[in-house]
C-alpha cells in the first residue's frame, strides 16, 4: 500500500528518467512545429498583405482547421503519415499557423501609411520596405502570435502520446486510465508550467524596446533551434521489433512493468493510443501491440495473441457495477442486468466487437441483432418512471453492453434510461459512478483489482490469478470500500494480451510472450 | 526644370487628375493649392512615382521619369509629408540618414552631413539619438524636412507639409523656410489648401479643382488678374492680407540706386520682400519709415509708412481687376 500512497514529489523523483525525456521530448516536439509553422506562416501573412484578395480565404482555411478536434486531426493524419512524430508535427503546425499567419497580416496592415509611404517616397525598394519598416514595426504583434501558437501547442503536444510521439502526455493519459493522481499531476504540472514559461518568456521579447528587438529577432531563432533539438536527445535506441504500448499498459503490474519483471522482456517500446494502435500493427508500424483479447480488431487486422505462458495477465471477467442506492432506488433493475449473465463468451464477444469496429454497425443494432438471437428482446414499454444513468468506456465493447442494458430496461421495466457513454477511462468512469453522476457501468474484475483497489503484491499473488478468487475479492471489497455492487458476471475475459501480425508470428516461429523474448535476444 | 505634360490619372470612372501641364523653373517655389479632392496631391505623388499616371508624361531635366528605376528616381527627389511619416523605431539621426544609407555614403560623410542639417534647422545636437515620439511636433517636422535635404536633392515635393502644425510654430516654420539656404537652391513643389500659405510661399501658383487647372500664375496674377469667378472666390477672403503678401516692396517702392538698400531701423530689408513682411518688421521697430542708403551706406531718401499705404493703393488702383 505505501507504494501507493507515495507522495507526487516522491512520484516524481522516482520517474525522474522518464519525466525528464518526457519533457524534453515536450519541448522538443512543441518547438519544431513552432519553427515551421514561421516558416510558414510568416511568408504567408506576408503574402497576404500583398494579395489582399487571398488573405480572406488563407485566413479562413487556418481558421478551419484550428477548430478541427486535436484528436480527430491526430486520427486523420495516421493514413496519410503513420505514427510517431511525424503526424503529431504536422498536426501541431496546422493548430499554430492561425495567430502566425493572422498575426503577420495584423501588424504588417497596421503599420502607419504615412511612414510606409515615407519609406517608398525615400527610394526604398520592396524588399527594404519589408525588413527596415515593416517587419520590425509589427514585430510586437508578430511576437503575440507566435506567443499565441507556442501556448497552444504546449497544450496540444500533450496529445501526441496518443500516436506514438511522446510527450507529457504519456503521463497525463497513463494516470487517467490506472488512475494515478500523482501520475496525471507529473504529467499535467510541467506541461502547465511550459506553458507559463513560454509564455512568460516570449512576453519579455515582446516588450523589449524597438532597438533591442533587432538582437532579439536574431536570438529568438537560435532559441527556437535548440529548443526543437531536444526532441532527438532522448530517442537514441533502436531494436529489431517495434512494441506499441497504451499508457495504461506502461504503467501496470499486469502490464509492462510484469513484462518486464516476470519475462524480462526488453523491445523498444513506444507508447501509443489504443484507438489507433491496431491499424499501426496492421499497418507494420508496430510488431507487438498490448491488445485485449476480445477485441474484434483481432480478427479484422489478422493479428493473434501471444501466448501468456507465465500467467501475468489477471483476468478480466466483464460484469455492471451499481451503486448500492441505485439498487434501492429501482428494485428491478439487478435482476433485468443479470440476464446477460453467462450469455457472452470470449468468441461472441470478439464476434460482436468486430462488427462495430470493422463493419462499422451501430452498436445499437448489433446489441439488438444480438437480444432477438437469444429470445431477450423485448419492445420498448414506453413507460415514464425515474431514469436509471448507464455510464460505459470509450471503446465499442462497452457502447454494446450499454445499448443492450438500456434495451433490457426499456423493454422489461418502466424505467427510462439516460446513457453517458464514452467516458474516457477508468478514472473518469469509476469516479462519475462514485459521485452519482451515473448509476451503472460494465467493469472488469482485473480493472477493479489493480486500476481501483491497487491491493498490495501479497494479495494480488494471493489470488493466483484464479477467475472466481478474483471476482469475490473485488465484489466484498468494492462493497465495503465504495457501496458499490458487482452483478454477476457476463461471461467473457477481456484481459491484456500481446499480439502480433499472425504472418509474422508465424514466420518467426513465436506463439508465447517466452518465444517471443528468445527471438529478441538471438543476435 | 520639371515638365509636366497632359498628365492624367483615373481612379477606376473617377478623373482625379484631367489632362495638366505645367512648367516649374530651376529654383522656383510652386504651389500646388486647392481644396480636398482638387487633385493637387495626386498630382504631386506622380512626380516620384508614388502614384503611377494613366496618361501624360513628366520630364525632370528633359529625362522621362518613367523611363528611370522608380527607387533611383525617388532618391533623387526630397519629400516632405504632412504627418512627417518619421520611422518610430528610427533615431532622429538614423531617421535623417536613410537616403544617405540608401546611397551607400560612407559613415564620416553621413555624420557630418547630419549634424549640419541639424545645426541649419535649430535643432540641438542633443536630439540625435532620442526617438520621433519624444519631439514636439514642430521638432518632428523639422527632422522630416532635414530626412528630405539630406543629400542635397535638386527637387523638393512637399504634401502640406506644415498642415498638422498649430498657428504659432506655422508661422515660425515659415520664417525659417523662407530664410533657410539650403531651400533658395532647390526647385520646390509644395502642396497645400491653406491660401494665406500659397501666397506667403510660393513664387507661382498653380490652383486646381477638379482635377482641372483653373490658374496658374504669380501671387498678384491670380489676385488682380483672376481668370475666372472661381479663382476670385476662392481668394475672397481676407484679401488685403493676400494683396499685402502678393504685393513686393519693388512693386510700389522707387528702387534705391545701384548698390544702395533699403533700411529700417539698421536692418537691411529686401527689395523683393513682400508687403506683409516689411509691415510685419514696423511693428516691431518704432521706426517711422523706411530709410534708403546708397553703397556707401548713407541715407539718401526715406518712405514713411503713410507714404508706402499710398503707393500699396496707387499700385491696386492700376491693377485691371480693381
Amino acid at each position: 500500500m505505501n507504494e501507493q500512497q507515495q507522495t507526487l514529489w516522491g512520484f516524481m523523483v522516482q520517474q525522474s528518467d522518464k519525466l525528464l525525456t518526457q519533457t524534453l521530448q515536450h519541448i522538443g516536439l512543441t518547438f519544431i512545429s513552432l519553427i515551421i509553422a514561421v516558416l510558414v506562416g510568416l511568408p504567408l501573412g506576408i503574402l497576404i498583405t500583398r494579395k489582399k484578395n487571398l488573405s480572406g480565404s488563407v485566413l479562413g482555411i487556418a481558421g478551419i482547421l484550428q477548430t478541427i478536434p486535436s484528436i480527430a486531426l491526430l486520427g486523420f493524419m495516421i493514413p496519410l503519415l503513420g505514427i510517431g512524430v511525424k503526424p503529431a508535427i504536422v498536426a501541431l503546425l496546422l493548430y499554430a499557423l492561425l495567430p502566425i499567419i493572422r498575426n503577420t497580416y495584423t501588424g504588417i496592415t497596421g503599420v502607419d501609411a504615412a511612414v510606409k509611404e515615407a519609406a517608398v517616397a525615400m527610394g526604398m525598394n520592396k524588399w527594404q520596405v519589408l525588413f527596415k519598416v515593416e517587419l520590425p514595426l509589427a514585430m510586437p504583434v508578430i511576437l503575440a502570435g507566435i506567443r499565441t501558437a507556442t501556448v497552444i501547442n504546449v497544450g496540444v503536444a500533450t496529445l501526441a502520446s496518443y500516436i506514438a510521439a511522446g510527450g507529457l502526455g504519456e503521463f497525463i493519459f497513463g494516470g487517467i486510465s490506472l488512475n494515478n493522481t500523482n501520475m496525471i499531476l507529473a504529467g499535467a504540472i510541467p506541461a502547465a508550467l511550459l506553458a507559463i514559461l513560454f509564455d512568460f518568456l516570449l512576453s519579455l521579447l515582446q516588450h523589449l524596446n524597438l532597438k533591442k528587438l533587432k538582437r532579439a529577432a536574431i536570438a529568438l531563432p537560435v532559441l527556437l533551434l535548440v529548443m526543437a533539438s531536444f526532441y532527438f536527445i532522448p530517442s537514441a535506441y533502436g531494436g529489431k521489433l517495434t512494441a506499441g504500448f497504451t499508457p495504461e499498459f506502461m504503467g501496470r503490474q499486469d502490464g509492462n512493468l510484469g513484462l518486464q519483471s516476470k519475462y524480462g522482456l526488453k523491445i523498444r517500446t513506444i507508447v501509443i493510443s489504443d484507438a489507433i494502435m491496431y491499424k499501426a500493427a496492421f499497418e507494420k508500424e508496430l510488431d507487438v501491440i498490448s491488445g485485449y483479447s476480445t477485441d474484434g480488431r483481432l480478427k479484422a487486422y489478422g493479428l493473434v495473441i501471444l501466448d501468456d505462458d507465465k500467467k501475468i495477465f489477471p483476468p478480466y471477467y466483464a460484469a455492471p457495477i451499481v451503486r448500492e442506492d441505485a439498487l434501492k432506488k429501482f428494485p428491478d433493475l439487478e435482476k433485468i442486468l443479470n440476464m446477460l449473465s453467462g450469455k457472452i463468451n470470449d468468441s461472441i464477444m470478439t464476434d460482436l466487437n468486430y462488427r462495430t469496429d470493422y463493419l462499422h454497425q451501430s452498436p445499437e443494432r448489433v446489441a439488438k441483432d444480438f437480444l432477438i438471437a437469444h429470445n431477450l428482446w423485448q419492445p420498448k414499454r414506453g413507460g415514464n418512471g425515474s431514469i436509471v444513468r448507464i455510464g460505459s468506456k470509450i471503446f465499442g465493447e462497452q457502447y454494446i453492453l450499454a445499448s443492450m442494458y438500456t434495451m433490457l430496461i426499456k423493454g422489461y421495466t418502466n424505467y427510462n434510461v439516460a446513457t453517458k457513454t464514452g467516458l474516457g477511462g477508468t478514472k473518469i468512469c469509476f469516479d462519475a459512478l462514485t459521485n452519482n453522476q451515473i448509476d451503472l457501468y460494465p467493469e472488469y474484475t482485473g480493472t477493479g483489482l489493480l486500476a481501483i483497489l491497487q491491493p498490495t503484491q501479497k494479495a494480488i499473488d494471493a489470488l493466483a490469478g484464479d477467475r472466481d478468487k478474483t471476482y469475490i475479492y473485488v465484489k466484498n471489497e468494492f462493497e465495503k470500500r465504495y457501496q458499490i455492487k458487482w452483478l454477476q458476471p457476463i461471461g467473457f475475459n477481456n484481459a491484456y494480451a500481446l499480439m502480433m501480425r499472425k504472418k509474422q508470428a508465424d514466420e518467426l516461429g513465436v506463439k508465447t510472450i517466452s518465444d517471443l523474448k528468445q527471438y529478441l535476444e538471438r543476435k | 526644370m520639371i515638365k509636366v505634360d497632359h498628365l492624367s490619372k483615373s481612379f477606376g470612372k473617377i478623373k482625379a487628375v484631367d489632362h495638366i501641364s505645367f512648367e516649374v523653373k530651376e529654383q522656383e517655389n510652386l504651389i500646388l493649392l486647392g481644396t480636398s479632392g482638387s487633385g493637387k496631391t495626386t498630382t504631386l505623388k506622380m512626380i516620384n512615382r508614388l502614384i503611377e499616371p494613366t496618361g501624360g508624361k513628366v520630364f525632370i531635366n528633359g529625362e522621362n521619369i518613367l523611363d528611370q528605376s522608380p527607387e533611383v528616381l525617388r532618391r533623387g527627389i526630397g519629400y516632405v509629408l504632412q504627418n512627417n511619416g518619421l520611422f518610430p523605431h528610427y533615431t532622429v539621426a538614423a531617421n535623417i540618414a536613410i537616403v544617405p544609407q540608401l546611397l551607400k555614403w560612407d559613415k564620416k560623410r553621413i555624420e557630418h552631413r547630419v549634424s549640419e542639417l541639424l545645426e541649419k534647422l535649430h535643432l540641438d545636437k542633443t536630439y540625435l539619438n532620442v526617438y520621433p515620439n519624444e519631439l514636439s511636433g514642430g521638432q518632428q517636422q523639422r527632422v522630416g524636412l532635414a530626412r528630405a535635404l539630406v543629400a542635397d536633392p535638386p527637387v523638393l515635393l512637399m504634401d502640406e507639409p506644415f498642415g498638422a502644425l498649430d498657428n504659432i510654430t506655422r508661422s515660425k516654420i515659415h520664417a525659417e523656410f523662407k530664410a533657410l539656404d539650403e531651400l533658395k537652391r532647390k526647385t520646390i513643389i509644395m502642396v497645400t489648401h491653406d491660401v494665406q500659405e500659397a501666397f506667403e510661399l510660393g513664387d507661382r501658383i498653380c490652383l486646381m479643382h477638379k482635377g482641372k487647372i483653373i490658374q496658374n500664375g504669380t501671387p498678384t496674377e491670380l489676385l488682380f488678374r483672376p481668370a475666372n469667378s472661381f479663382v476670385k472666390d476662392f481668394l475672397k477672403e481676407q484679401r488685403l492680407q493676400l494683396e499685402f503678401k502678393a504685393i513686393r516692396l519693388n512693386d510700389i517702392a522707387p528702387l534705391p540706386p545701384e548698390g544702395g538698400a533699403f533700411d529700417l531701423h539698421g536692418e537691411r530689408v529686401d527689395a523683393g520682400v513682400a508687403l506683409w513682411s516689411v509691415l510685419e518688421q514696423f511693428k516691431f521697430t518704432k521706426a517711422e519709415g523706411l530709410s534708403i542708403i546708397n553703397h556707401q551706406n548713407k541715407k539718401i531718401g526715406s518712405i514713411s509708412f503713410e507714404e508706402l499705404m499710398a503707393a500699396f493703393y496707387q499700385y491696386k488702383k492700376h491693377q485691371p481687376h480693381e
